[in-house]
């Protein structure tokens, strides 16, 4: 129980004064994906069949690789900064919600780096 | 976690059925929410039989009509009775609105009433809105200015600028609006919420206030401000017809406006 009057709970630690950036970032890549995810669904169209050659090939091309590394961005920031807010919405005890938020982190940020080094494998080394 | 269900103390279960007077000829059904914090009870639902031929068209007159004839212990606060006190704010037929300003007719089959959602219940229909209230003074909601006013006249506005707080004036602090977030009921206690934000941006709108940025300085916060996911219970909830969502839109646009 606590004694504390409510203006007082409700000031508490008073503001982060942040927020505006994962506001802004969550909005830049939602732009962006919109445009780099047709490009993807198309090419994954204009590739079906090919082999692994023609792939390479593709993929090597500066256009190509770089969307497909944008993507990865994107997409990775955009779904961790997605997660987080439903971690803050949803997550009340403290310590939980603390473990929780460095977690998508970490892991968004893991898997993003995991996908851009597997495209960059293709690129240089293949097979 | 947040929870999703009421706690077995806070179950609603059925109540009394006060049936309507012999040659009723237009019965309504209303089943009422009742909380008498001091028995110990769980919350029931009392159904009230009345008979509209002998009552006014407002649910707030059902209301009225069921404390004064029926059932005095019913409890509500009401002030009014014509949508500019904000007293009467309830749950009606599953919507936050004002009891005198909801017409009976509006309400198809047994109407159902319940207090404002996700409040502490004081009694019966009466929320705690102390926490709201709080909120609402945390943000300053009165004029601020380092000029010294001048001594002769009033501080001076142009039609251009009054007319910025247009659909943000009118708001009479029911919290109909704060009541139906979610983002509210979940994180209510940093969230400032719809009906608080809209009282912000009647301030940081307003041509007179000098103290625009340290008021932005103040929101711009994960929970206070960004809680707000767009959702717009508020503005659909609004018996005003006012447009929360648009005002919260409109200081995150200037929040980020100072960015560029």
């Amino acid at each position: 129980m606590s004694l504390r009057s409510p203006l007082g709970r409700v000031r508490g630690l008073g503001s982060a004064k942040q927020g505006v950036s994962h506001f802004l970032w969550q909005r830049l890549t939602a732009l962006a994906l919109v445009p780099l995810a047709v490009w993807f669904v198309l090419s994954v169209v204009s590739l079906a069949g090919a082999d692994y050659a023609h792939f390479r090939h593709w993929l090597s091309w500066p256009g190509n690789a770089t969307l497909m590394l944008l993507l990865i961005f994107a997409l990775f920031r955009h779904a961790q900064l997605g997660l987080q807010v439903v971690v803050e919405d949803y997550v009340h005890d403290g310590g939980l919600r603390l473990i929780s938020l460095i977690a998508v982190k970490f892991l968004a940020l893991f898997f993003g780096v995991f996908a851009a080094v597997s495209v960059l494998r293709v690129i240089f080394v293949g097979g | 976690m947040v929870e999703f269900a009421l706690p077995a103390n806070s179950k609603v279960l059925p109540g009394k059925s006060h049936p309507a007077p012999q040659g009723a000829k237009r019965v309504k059904v209303f089943n009422i929410y009742r909380y008498d914090p001091d028995s110990g009870a769980n919350p029931r639902l009392d159904r009230f039989e009345i008979d509209l031929d002998d009552c006014g068209p407002m649910v707030l007159d059902a209301l009225l009509k069921i404390k004064n004839e029926v059932d005095q212990t019913l409890t509500f606060r009401r002030s009014c009775r014509e949508g500019i006190c904000g007293s009467c704010a309830m749950n009606i037929d599953g919507a936050n609105t004002l009891a005198c300003l909801k017409p009976i007719d509006d309400i198809k089959g047994e109407a159902r009433i319940y207090p404002l959602p996700h409040m502490p219940v004081v009694k019966d229909l009466v929320p705690d809105l102390s926490v709201p209230y709080a909120q609402l003074a945390s943000i300053k909601p009165w004029m601020q200015t380092q000029t010294p006013q001048p001594p002769d006249r009033e501080v001076l506005q142009s039609p251009e600028d009054r007319a910025k707080l247009d659909g943000l004036w009118e708001c009479i602090l029911c919290f109909c609006c704060q009541t139906s977030c979610p983002s509210y009921w979940w994180n209510g206690d940093r969230y400032l919420g719809p009906a608080v934000l809209l009282q912000a941006a009647r301030w940081i709108n307003d041509s007179r206030d000098e103290f625009t940025g340290e008021r932005l300085d103040a929101l711009e916060d994960p929970f206070r401000l960004y809680r707000c996911h767009t959702i717009m219970n508020c503005t659909s909830t609004c018996p005003k017809g006012l447009n929360p969502a648009k005002a919260i839109g409109g200081i995150k646009e200037k929040i980020a406006q100072r960015q560029f």
